[in-house]
């Protein structure tokens, strides 16, 4: 393995029951990546990530991380290897204030970075600021999808997987929030793994993508391959730019 | 007057013991959503435990002063009826995680049954009297107020405060109740979930050993069939609050504990039971979600 890989993903299989949500997906992150993952619904995209974290478990296939096989690993100790994960339905804890649900994600280190990373937090997203002693079951969808991004990185990763981090998000937020992610790429060489439907603008974003449709990876490229290519323009940029 | 203040004195006393109890029922339910029906026979255990230190204190030390031989029965019954009930958790219940939600709830009845009985066989099936611990009696206005149930109050209200401190303000607190609204979600932060659980049981059993030690001082017998009646009584507390919630709990045991002295005082002390368990049928046709609880299903 390449010493600069940082996420391999290789042959993995899960499964929910009897049914086959993911078929055989290989996926490669390498340090200092933005990597988007576009599909349809449906598609297993979730179920990637969740794997990823060892939650469930892949049936078959590996998944390395930093060079340790963390196929078998229990979730929260995965989460300890600082893979931060901003889920799909963004699990706030609804009855712990924002603050607290920040605290949360700096478990890792007992709070010790606490008090500078909240800064940097309320810095990126001051409405987080504002709203700090609200419970965060009293969010709005897009304050929600902030904190949850908020809480990922106050883990301080080495690597960031969003859910869909524009999902429920006026067009200006989202536009927004793929700022910071390119900022904390460009500025502290982050490595974010990505799963967005707006594919346009995750394309625009990323190094490299991958499609999966039905469980498999049907494509990958360059960010600007896939943008150019035009069966991916058709099934997912249909619209355009939005 | 004099008479009913007496008899909220009594009440209030009855209800912190109740109180304990109930916040290990709801603090289990919280976590894991089931009703731990053997936290009864831990609480029956924990006075045990108590009473057993007492004698070791007496007959191998030939007594002590109150207050040290107080605070070891504490202790030893906390130790006790905590490595009880982390064991009961990792053997009955971690097992079944994830089955169907009657499988834990059918276990922790046989575990309850196999605690009651396991006293019965080690300790035997009569009343256990301890002597008289303490014994002072205050009378202010025509109220008597006993020692023991100054001791019972203080030790409630001084576990209540730390134990609300570590729920409210700690990073254990806070894993717990990351743990209690989203499992999945608190794994993904690294929180080792099944040793938070674990210690929410290790918790519960501390408190449930108190209440039991004081049970014993208070009565000055105990039995192994007395974690049935105030098992439920606990139950029914932490139900009227709401369950799950932990300020319910506590609010939930001392209204019981009132009801129950008030309803002894004022009407037949035989149906004092009947009372009780009338207020849990009432609680659960008229208001489930009890006094402080939330509605089963929330979604944010």
């Amino acid at each position: 393995m390449a010493a600069d890989t940082l996420l391999k993903v290789e042959g993995v299989e899960t499964f929910y029951g009897n049914i086959r949500a993911l078929a055989g997906v290989d996926v490669e992150v390498k340090k200092g990546e933005i990597v988007s993952l576009i599909g349809a619904n449906g598609a297993g995209k979730s179920t990637l990530m969740m794997t990823i974290c060892g939650s469930p478990q892949a049936r078959h296939g590996s998944v390395i991380f930093d060079g340790q096989d963390i196929t078998r690993m229990p979730t929260h100790e995965i989460a300890r290897l600082r893979i931060a994960q901003s889920p799909e339905g963004r699990r706030i804890f609804p009855r712990m204030t924002v603050y607290e649900n920040l605290q949360m994600g700096a478990s890792l280190d007992n709070q010790k970075f606490f008090q500078e990373d909240v800064e940097k937090m309320f810095t990126l997203f001051p409405r987080l600021k504002e709203r700090q002693f609200q419970r965060g079951g009293t969010l709005s969808g897009g304050e929600q999808q902030m904190l949850a991004i908020a809480r990922a990185l106050m883990a301080r990763p080495k690597l960031l997987m969003l859910d869909e981090p524009s999902l429920g998000l006026a067009p200006l937020v989202s536009k927004q929030i793929f700022a910071a992610i390119k900022l904390l790429n460009v500025e502290q060489g982050l490595t974010v793994f990505l799963v967005e439907q707006n594919a346009f603008a995750a394309l625009k974003l990323s190094h490299r993508a991958y499609v999966l449709v039905n469980g498999s990876i049907t494509m990958s490229g360059s960010g600007a391959e896939l943008l150019a290519n035009p069966e991916v323009r058709a099934a997912y940029l249909e619209g355009g730019a939005h | 007057m004099e008479y009913f203040i007496q008899q909220l004195i009594n009440g209030l006393t009855l209800g912190s013991i109740y109180g304990l109890i109930a916040i290990g029922y709801t603090m289990v339910y919280g976590i894991i959503g089931m009703i731990n029906f053997a936290h009864g026979d831990i609480f029956m255990l924990g006075g045990f435990a108590g009473l057993i230190v007492y004698l070791l204190l007496m007959t191998v030390f030939g007594g002590a002063p109150i207050a040290v031989a107080l605070l070891c029965m504490l202790v030893v019954s906390m130790l006790v009826t905590s490595l009880w009930n982390w064991s009961i958790e990792r053997t009955a219940y971690r097992p079944l995680r994830g089955s169907f939600r009657l499988a834990p709830l059918i276990t922790a009845i046989g575990v309850s049954i196999a605690l009651s009985n396991f006293i019965q066989v080690a300790q035997g099936p009569r009343n256990k009297p301890i002597p008289q611990m303490v014994n002072s009696v205050y009378t202010i206005e025509g109220i008597s107020i006993s020692l023991k149930q100054i001791i019972i109050v203080v030790i409630t209200v001084a576990l209540l405060a730390s134990f609300w401190y570590i729920v409210e303000k700690t990073p254990l607190g806070r894993a717990q109740r990351a743990t209690e609204q989203d499992r999945k979600m608190a794994a993904l932060l690294g929180i080792d979930v099944d040793r938070t659980i674990s210690i929410t049981f290790v918790m519960g059993a501390a408190l449930a050993a108190v209440a039991g030690t004081m049970f014993l001082m208070y009565y000055g017998v105990i039995v192994f069939t007395d974690g049935f009646v105030p098992g439920v009584k606990a139950f029914t507390a932490a139900v009227l609050g709401g369950i799950g919630s932990l300020p319910g709990a506590v609010i939930g045991g001392l209204l019981i504990g009132l009801i129950e002295s008030l309803w002894s005082a004022y009407f037949t002390i035989a149906y004092k039971d009947v009372a009780t368990f009338a207020i849990l049928a009432f609680v659960l046709i008229f208001k489930p979600s009890g006094l402080l609880g939330r509605p089963e299903v929330e979604k944010v």
